[in-house]
């Protein structure tokens, strides 16, 4: 499974870093039960408005890291997460919409990297099913009820009375029991 | 048969999730490929390594070629290497990207275990790797005359990776563009 | 030589668990009352040599036998003995001894603790658990050997657990998590138990229920502990992820809290007996479909064990065989036609099939979700990612659908019910519920409509059910009596809902409310969050069992008094080199304040750090704690053990009806 084209070593910036961590992801990813090392921040940036952190903190969760095993590139400390954070600091600064740097990122590394499906193509149906199921599922759930409740009107009318007045006050003890 | 017949339902259901998983089997999560493929190479204007002046996209039209994303810190790149020097010796365009690196050690590296490269673009900070895609070294990227991206490999190229992916896809290529 | 023997004892294990798949199945199908009665024996017998396997493993763990590959790759001699035998389950081979374990804890625990079963139930039920322990077992010995030598060439020390794992959630988290999958395997079999039976009466759902509350509930607190352990262990703040392998966990947990109020309309009135197999065999089928999707690679997680589509192929074969015959044995034997017993619209009925299809709509969401990418890939078109955005937009509107009807349901009665009624009793809940929705985030600025909401159902459920344990008191002749009259089952349904307000409303309290900053922080250095102060005071080095660490320390205070000092550490391990950020946490049961140290910046002792502020997040898993309390509170309800003496009798003429 190990072939040549996984053993590439992502970017790395300091000299015992680099040569650690490439030691280090191929360790992990041949042995260990959690793959991804814990968070280690490794910068810290400076808005200009606490607007922007704001929707600095929100991008960075939306975006998946390229390389990493299903982490958002807020919490990757893999030098590619580092770059495009870096990228969504100076995108932020100059002044570009959220959707315009959702657009660049997902131009550059395709739909992989947004963590929210996007509302056209094959995705849309993601979107539909959840209100689909539940529509289904309440139909199917009314058509049983309706079948039910018809035969239970059925049976009670065919007792008298007095037969249904004590069956519900027998039934109503029983339910405080229950 | 009807109400029967709905029973079966779940069942059906789970076979067509069980051929999902099963397809899922032989398909690799990770792998991932380029979002610029039939796009034009990304316009850069970056110096080139050990040399004067600087390179644009324009300088990678007019062949059909090979550019590979290497870095000296990349341990994978040292083992593709003297593979990449076959491609090249083979008559291959073979042009770099040196990435996120520094140019004295780079040089270091090239002098020490030869260039295939025709000429390597300094990428320091990874702008070019960004405006790629690229997201970790070696990556190479099969670019055909018009300079429109044709396809990318993650990882070591090695003979069988040239055998089986670029070779059959460079061939074709070459046909195109001599036959205009 | 004791590897070997913990080899052996698996095969051995092995040769009984499929004795036990087939002899009393056998039995049960002839009437043959010799080979049914093997079932209990056969149970206890696999359990002892499954427990000496085990037990092999983790002395070769705890006595750092370096010879077996196991131990060489994921233990090291610095290794706290704790952590040592938490090892054992810290990988592919060694969790699945303990999956083998559980199981076959279970399988045995059925057989003792069922004496009012008829044989003819007890034996097929522990042919289905036999047939269980087969697939898990041959998966450990052909593909996944545990035993596996280093011999020649032993290592002088191991490799090191990975050191993320080197936490008191590894030594519970997954031994819990298992108890809630593999208690799911005992509904399960009394499912298919009552299938094959050919006669799908009500009893198998009074029979399952205890079994499958203990197993909700453990899975619950499993759930909740992975949730807990990621917030404190990974340094980000976060609790749930939406991951493909929390997602296996968390939809046999939605479709088992569908299981246990379908089984408890099934139980009390006859109900939805085909449907609350299907139900039955769904959420076991999610159990297997989890232990699959970690093990084979096919979505890409942090959580996932070194994967391998070789062993993936095993456990989809054996997924087909175990969901694929039960699904076909429903479709043939199932009753086709609807049972006889009716109930109106407005009825208790009608409520739990409300929370049943939320529960079912929400499992299958997060199963589509989850397999998405797969299926688009599959089909070639391309690579899309469906994570955290998608899942939480979604799934919380699903819940708060749910909340309306949960309110209602311990008010309403079964059969049939008056919407007035409904009205009377619950109009001051509502209004309060309401009232308490619009001005309690009033309290902490800015106003929230999410929280709002939150509020609004959260004590919406809980006054309806105080309302309702008022009403009871309030009939009866004294208010001891009244308690007394409140049986265990009650009580359980009480606490367990109330368990599920105080979640939600810790899970939106700290969604919404949570504040976050990442910023470079040097000693002396002050920052404010949230109203309180966190001050920087120094770094020092510290020495652990096995790692070397900076530590800060922080002192927050609030109005200028000091509220907490914290201390968290950027350790180095010794044995791997590899570093890891240890966040310091001030629990309160109102709020978090959490820091985590990153990365140092530049020369003059400066580091990246992050702060936290989260409030009344750790509601979210007290709830999950009084949700797990409260099943197991059911348990203890003395219908489950009155049956006792009606039994012996029945099980000749159950033999000769069958």
């Amino acid at each position: 499974m190990e072939d040549g084209s996984r053993a590439f070593v992502s970017v790395a910036d300091s000299g015992e870093w680099r040569a650690m961590k490439s030691v280090c992801w191929l360790f992990a990813a041949a042995l260990v039960v959690f793959v991804g090392p814990a968070l280690a921040l490794v910068e810290t940036y400076d808005f200009s408005d606490p607007e922007l952190e704001v929707r600095y903190q929100n991008l960075t969760e939306e975006l998946r890291c390229p390389k990493c095993q299903n982490q958002n590139i807020a919490d990757s400390n893999a030098p590619i997460a580092q770059d495009l954070r870096r990228l969504l600091h100076q995108q932020l600064e100059e002044g570009d919409s959220d959707a315009e740097i959702l657009d660049h990122m997902v131009a550059r590394y395709g739909e992989f990297v947004r963590y929210r499906p996007s509302f056209g193509g094959v995705s849309i149906i993601l979107w539909l099913a959840p209100a689909l199921l539940l529509v289904a599922a309440f139909g199917v759930l009314l058509l049983t009820l309706r079948s039910k409740s018809r035969a239970a009107t059925a049976g009670v009318a065919s007792l008298s009375v007095e037969e249904q007045a004590r069956l519900q006050s027998l039934l109503n003890k029983a339910e405080q029991d229950s | 048969m009807g109400p029967r017949l709905k029973l079966f339902l779940p069942l059906i259901l789970f076979a067509m999730m069980a051929i999902t998983l099963f397809r899922g089997l032989s398909l690799d999560p990770s792998e991932m490929p380029s979002a610029l493929i039939d796009r034009p190479f990304p316009a850069f204007n970056l110096p080139r390594l050990g040399g004067p002046g600087l390179l644009s996209q324009a300088d990678l039209e007019g062949q059909v070629s090979l550019l590979n994303v290497w870095a000296t810190w990349c341990v994978a790149c040292r083992v593709e290497h003297p593979y990449l020097k076959q491609l090249a010796q083979r008559g291959i365009p073979l042009f770099g990207i040196n990435y996120k690196d520094n140019d004295a050690d780079a040089q270091r590296w090239l002098d020490e275990l030869g260039d295939p490269y025709r000429f390597n673009i300094a990428d320091h900070e990874g702008t070019l790797g960004l405006d790629l895609g690229v997201y970790g070294a070696p990556e190479t990227y099969l670019v055909d005359a018009t300079g429109v991206i044709q396809y990318r490999h993650v990882g070591v190229v090695d003979e069988k990776v040239w055998k089986t992916v670029l070779e059959p896809l460079y061939q074709s290529l070459t046909v195109e563009s001599g036959a205009q | 030589m004791m590897p070997e023997i913990g080899h052996f004892a698996l095969i051995i294990a092995f040769c009984l668990t499929l004795m036990l798949a087939t002899v009393p199945a056998w039995g049960a199908w002839r009437g043959n009352v010799i080979a049914m009665a093997l079932a209990p024996t056969l149970a206890i017998g696999v359990l002892v040599f499954v427990g000496i396997s085990f037990g092999c493993l983790a002395s070769a763990f705890l006595q750092d036998d370096f010879s077996v590959a196991l131990v060489a790759s994921h233990s090291n001699s610095l290794l706290p003995p704790i952590y040592k035998f938490a090892a054992v389950w810290g990988n592919h081979e060694g969790s699945l001894m303990l999956w083998a374990l559980i199981l076959a804890l279970w399988t045995a625990a059925v057989a003792l603790f069922s004496p009012s079963l008829p044989l003819l139930v007890l034996s097929r039920v522990l042919s289905v658990m036999g047939a269980i322990g087969v697939g898990f077992l041959s998966f450990s010995l052909v593909t996944s050997n545990p035993f596996a030598r280093l011999l020649p060439g032993t290592p002088v020390d191991g490799g090191d657990l990975n050191p993320l794992l080197q936490d008191p959630g590894l030594i519970i988290h997954p031994p819990l998590l298992y108890m809630g999958y593999v208690g799911f395997s005992v509904a399960f079999a009394f499912a298919i138990a009552a299938l094959l039976g050919g006669r799908l009466d009500a009893s198998w759902a009074r029979w399952s229920r205890p079994w499958t509350n203990i197993a909700w509930g453990f899975l619950s607190l499993g759930i909740m502990l992975g949730s807990w352990w990621a917030y404190y262990e990974l340094g980000w703040g976060g609790w749930w992820f939406w991951d493909p392998v929390e997602n296996a966990s968390f939809m046999p947990w939605l479709a088992g809290t569908a299981l246990i109020h379908s089984l408890a309309a099934t139980d009390k009135r006859g109900l939805f007996k085909s449907w609350t197999v299907l139900l039955a065999i769904f959420a076991f089928s999610l159990s297997l479909l989890g232990t699959f999707l970690v093990r084979s690679g096919v979505l890409t997680s942090v959580h996932a064990f070194a994967t391998d589509p070789a062993r993936g192929m095993f456990i989809l074969v054996f997924l087909a065989l175990v969901v694929g015959g039960s699904l076909t044995l429903y479709a043939f034997r199932a009753p086709a036609v609807s049972s006889k017993v009716t109930f109106a619209w407005v009825s208790r009925e009608s409520l739990l099939l409300c929370n049943n299809v939320v529960f079912l709509v929400a499992t299958l969401t997060v199963l589509f979700g989850t397999l998405f990418p797969l299926i688009v890939d599959g089909l070639g078109m391309g690579k899309v990612s469906v994570g955290p955005p998608y899942f939480n937009a979604v799934f919380v509107p699903l819940m708060v659908l749910l909340v309306p009807f949960m309110g209602i349901g311990p008010v309403s009665r079964w059969k049939g019910d008056d919407v007035a009624r409904w009205r009377s009793e619950l109009m001051i809940p509502a209004v309060v519920a309401v009232v308490c929705g619009f001005t309690f985030p009033l309290l902490h600025a800015p106003y929230n409509i999410w929280v709002a909401l939150a509020v609004l159902l959260s004590s919406w459920l809980v006054l309806g059910l105080l309302q309702d344990v008022w009403r009871r008191l309030r009939n009866a002749s004294s208010p001891a009596r009244g308690l007394q009259r409140l049986t265990p089952g009650y009580c359980g349904m009480l606490i367990a809902h109330l368990g599920f307000a105080i979640c939600v409303t810790g899970v939106v309290a700290t969604s919404q409310y949570s504040v976050e900053r990442d910023l470079r922080m040097s000693p002396g250095d002050t920052q404010e969050l949230a109203g309180y102060e966190f001050k920087f005071i120094e770094v020092t080095q510290v020495r652990g069992p096995n790692f070397t660490a900076d530590e800060a320390r922080i002192e927050v205070s609030r109005d200028d008094v000091i509220v907490a000092s914290l201390l968290p550490q950027k350790r180095r391990y010794l044995a791997t080199g590899s570093v890891m950020t240890e966040a310091a946490i001030d629990p309160g049961l109102f709020r978090d304040l959490y820091v985590a140290m990153g990365e140092p910046i530049g020369n003059d002792g400066a580091w990246a750090m992050r702060l936290h502020y989260k409030p009344l997040v750790r509601w979210m898993w007290l709830g999950a704690i009084f949700m797990a309390a409260g099943a197991f509170t059911s348990v203890l309800d003395k219908r489950y053990r009155r049956q006792r003496h009606v039994v012996q009798s029945g099980n000749k003429a159950a033999l000769h009806g069958a």
